[in-house]
């Protein structure tokens, strides 16, 4: 909602709770959100995991089709993007879990575990890959 | 009318609403290893071969640690996904179907993925 006001059913007009254009980033604020997209992105993703498993199961030609999807470079950048959610929202949940347990409110903690979030997932996602292409 | 039990048990007219919170931290906890072993799995056998990843998956620790990743991260994706449409899909009938059709997605992908990894590893 851009407007601070909704009209109600009567025609009067009530003041809303301001939404989340009406604040300024923070970390915490920024990291949540990425955290919300990240899963998301990994729900749909699952349907990559589940073809690329089926296709295993079918038989050697099915996944030899797989392969070279997963294999041409829209394929490979596709796998990089859905290591990096997976690896972030993988940070990102520690960071609730710690949370759920009541830890790391003060305000720099806080901000410093949710930096620790994108800090940590760009580098471990491309040492992953390098990785991977080291013992292929 | 809130009797002093149903206060203590903190549900409302629901009648419940703790059990997605709670499943999806215990999904959550359970992923932390369960995610990186799907990762090692993946970073070995993403260019592997075709009986690669059947011999792989013949062993029976890293099929049933697969399939214990792919049941989690199911449960826990159909509670993020509905958390996700409680949050922003509000009109009638619109919400209860976009939350029917996240436990036929969620539990399509379950059937499908465990389907392949017994099948795989039961060498058929």
């Amino acid at each position: 909602m851009s407007t601070s006001k909704a009209k109600a059913a009567g025609g009067v007009e009530r003041p809303l709770s301001p939404h989340l254009q009406i604040y300024a980033p923070s970390w915490t604020m920024v990291m949540s959100i990425v955290h919300r997209i990240t899963g998301a992105a990994l729900y749909f993703g699952t349907l990559l995991l589940a073809w690329w498993l089926i296709a295993a199961a079918a038989g050697p030609n099915a996944f030899a089709t797989a392969q070279w999807v997963f294999g041409s470079w829209i394929g490979r950048l596709v796998l990089f993007g859905y290591t990096w959610a997976l690896v972030h929202h993988l940070i990102g949940g520690i960071r609730f879990l710690i949370w759920d347990f009541g830890r790391c409110f003060d305000e720099k903690p806080r901000f410093m575990l949710s930096k620790l979030n994108i800090v940590l997932s760009v580098p471990l996602t491309i040492l992953l890959w390098i990785v991977a292409y080291a013992v292929k | 009318m809130r009797t002093p039990l149903s206060q203590v048990r903190g549900r409302g007219s629901a009648k419940f609403g703790t059990e997605d919170y709670w499943l999806q931290r215990l999904t959550a906890a359970v992923l932390v290893p369960l995610s990186i072993v799907l990762i090692i799995f993946l970073v070995r056998n993403g260019a592997a071969s075709h009986a690669d990843v059947r011999a792989a998956l013949a062993n029976p620790i890293c099929a049933i640690l697969l399939a214990a990743a792919i049941i989690a991260g199911v449960l826990h994706m159909r509670v993020g996904m509905q958390v996700i449409i409680e949050d922003y899909v509000h009109a009638q009938p619109w919400s209860v179907l976009a939350i029917v059709l996240n436990w036929f997605f969620a539990a399509l992908i379950a059937l499908g993925s465990i389907w392949a990894v017994a099948k795989l590893s039961f060498g058929m």
